[in-house]
């Protein structure tokens, strides 16, 4: 084809959009790093360098231990279950029975409420003399402590992040499985496969990439937990509840001490980096066809 | 046949259990809202309908919260974040699909990575660079828009997006419209923008209801109430109204009705599972 643009033309296009990454994402990249070589908490106008103090104080603070492990809790119960349980839904509603759109309506719900909203509402269901404690008393047990009861806290926070991310990985997952065969079905049906082994052996093998992606995107998710935690907690009861981000926007926002919170920024900046990666190189190269 | 229907029994039995669980918060933040205060709202049994009802708590904190006020910044900062990101997605995804040029590559895998970059990660230096930038509300309302807008103006999905669907686009189109004297702005913006509008539907879409729920920027940058978007209206709700969950779940509600009606006039967008790729940044 010939070329009808001139040499600039390419340049001119990309400009507008290479000064906003530029200024809000690769200049911001690397003053993280510089940030965190830098003491803010005596002088916030005037930061010292102080080379990698801001990591030896970070890896020799409990606290840091503490959302390290949280963060680690929250990936180990909310991924499996995203990454399970949205496949049995999808899998249900794929079977052409009726009120599908309702389902996949009244699912997806939660997905685009506010989550200050949802966690609004679900700290309400948690309250002391609320309506899960009415439960919990009706079959003979103790009121819980959702959100005050350090052992519970997190917990029911993580409640909260999976009840809003299962329609979206529903979603997902229906557009997976209309690429499934359905000759492959028919062939195990004649052979007498229950429900079980049918999905197991037919559908769980075909949308491998799907389940690894949305295992990927699930934990990035939950690296980045903010506002569930700010609206119900505030990291609360005694670190009970504290991850990563919350973290850094106490240390920063709370504390002034912007240093020690870009320390812990680098922490997430590495791991998300790492799964991204994962995540792109493994199961997202079709869609960047590199 | 027998078994078929028998399965499906099942599949209908989880379907609804699963379906009330998703809105059953909601439900009870309703029925919450509609107690008058003579209903004690603790009470044990729960009651779901309201033996006091009422819209008190509707007009009480509606005439105590500027929602209307919240309802328009986050309006602008919805619109102006969607419109940016059409203009300028489209724009990088042009050249990427359809040119050749020196750096391509590397343009390319820089867009790439930025899809790497959490923003939770880089959050501070953002907020610094908005502040030395003036970009932030006590310069200016419109400084103010302008910080919550901008670092989201564009993003790496939005870019892929759009050159995918340029890449789609037969070449024979642009050489039509050069032949008819056409100039690359012209072919961009007449011939090739109009052939990619359910890619720019897409994105706007899904574009708005990210802008339009984001929490963590706004309550960071943001020092006036009067600049105050929804979720970050709502969220303050919980500071005035400290124990008066009538009051708190009415605002909660009233707040969620706009993205309500715009999800259930898109829902074909969200819930037809072609557009995943789109969503979340």
């Amino acid at each position: 084809m010939f070329k009808y643009y001139g040499k600039l033309a390419p340049y001119l296009f990309l400009l507008p959009a290479a000064i906003v990454l530029v200024i809000f994402f690769f200049i911001p990249f690397f003053q993280t790093f510089a940030l965190s070589f830098l003491d803010y908490s005596k002088d916030i106008y005037n930061p010292a360098f102080i080379g990698i103090d801001n990591y030896i104080k970070l890896f020799n603070n409990p606290v840091f231990y503490k959302v390290m492990w949280n963060t680690f809790i929250y990936l180990f119960v909310a991924v499996p279950v995203l990454a399970i349980l949205p496949l049995f839904l999808a899998i249900l509603i794929n079977q052409k029975i009726k009120g599908v759109t309702l389902y996949k309506i009244l699912i997806y719900l939660p997905v685009i409420v506010s989550i200050v909203v949802a966690a609004i509402a679900f700290k309400w269901l948690y309250a002391d003399q609320g309506i899960l404690n009415y439960i919990v008393n009706s079959l003979g047990f103790e009121s819980i402590g959702w959100l005050t009861d350090p052992k519970y806290a997190l917990y029911s926070v993580i409640i909260v992040t999976i009840w809003k991310g299962i329609g979206y990985y529903m979603i997902i997952y229906l557009a997976a499985l209309m690429s499934v065969p359905k000759e492959l079905y028919e062939a195990c049906e004649i052979d007498g496969a229950n429900f079980l082994t049918k999905h197991l052996t037919v559908t769980v093998p075909h949308i491998m990439p799907t389940i690894a992606l949305v295992t990927t995107i699930s934990a990035i998710s939950a690296m980045k937990v903010f506002a569930e935690i700010y609206v119900m907690t505030k990291g609360g009861p005694l670190n009970s509840s504290k991850t990563i981000v919350y973290y850094i926007y106490e240390r920063a926002f709370e504390n002034l001490d912007l240093g020690f919170a870009s320390a812990m920024a680098v922490v997430l900046l590495v791991i998300v980096m790492v799964f991204s990666l994962i995540n792109i190189l493994c199961f997202e190269r079709n869609k960047y066809q590199i | 046949m027998k078994g078929i229907k028998f399965k499906n029994l099942y599949a209908h039995i989880i379907l609804i259990s699963i379906s009330l669980l998703s809105i059953f918060p909601f439900i009870w933040l309703i029925s919450t809202s509609l107690k008058g205060n003579s209903e004690n709202i603790f009470a044990y049994p729960p009651q779901i309908i309201p033996s006091d009802f009422t819209w008190a708590n509707y007009s009480g904190v509606w005439d105590k919260v500027d929602f209307i006020g919240y309802f328009i910044n986050s309006m602008i900062v919805a619109g102006g974040t969607v419109v940016l990101n059409l203009i300028l997605s489209a724009m990088a995804g042009y050249p990427l699909a359809r040119m050749e040029f020196k750096g391509k590559k590397i343009t390319f895998f820089a867009v790439l990575a930025t899809i790497m970059i959490p923003f939770q990660a880089i959050m501070l230096p953002v907020y610094l660079i908005t502040i030395k930038l003036h970009l932030i509300d006590t310069v200016s309302n419109f400084a103010g828009f302008m910080g919550l807008i901008m670092p989201f103006a564009v993003n790496a999905f939005g870019i892929f997006l759009m050159r995918q669907a340029f890449l789609g686009i037969p070449r024979e189109m642009e050489e039509a419209a050069i032949v008819d004297g056409c100039n690359v702005w012209q072919v961009f913006w007449k011939v090739l923008m109009p052939m990619v509008k359910p890619s720019l539907a897409v994105l706007a879409i899904f574009t708005f209801i990210g802008s339009w729920g984001e929490f963590l920027w706004p309550s960071i940058v943001l020092t006036k109430e009067a600049m105050y978007t929804l979720p970050v209206g709502v969220n303050n709700l919980q500071g005035m109204f400290s124990s008066n969950w009538r009051f708190i779940a009415a605002g909660s509600i009233l707040s969620t009705i706009p993205i309500l009606i715009f999800f259930l006039a898109m829902q074909r967008y969200f819930i037809s599972g072609e557009n995943e790729g789109a969503v979340k940044g």
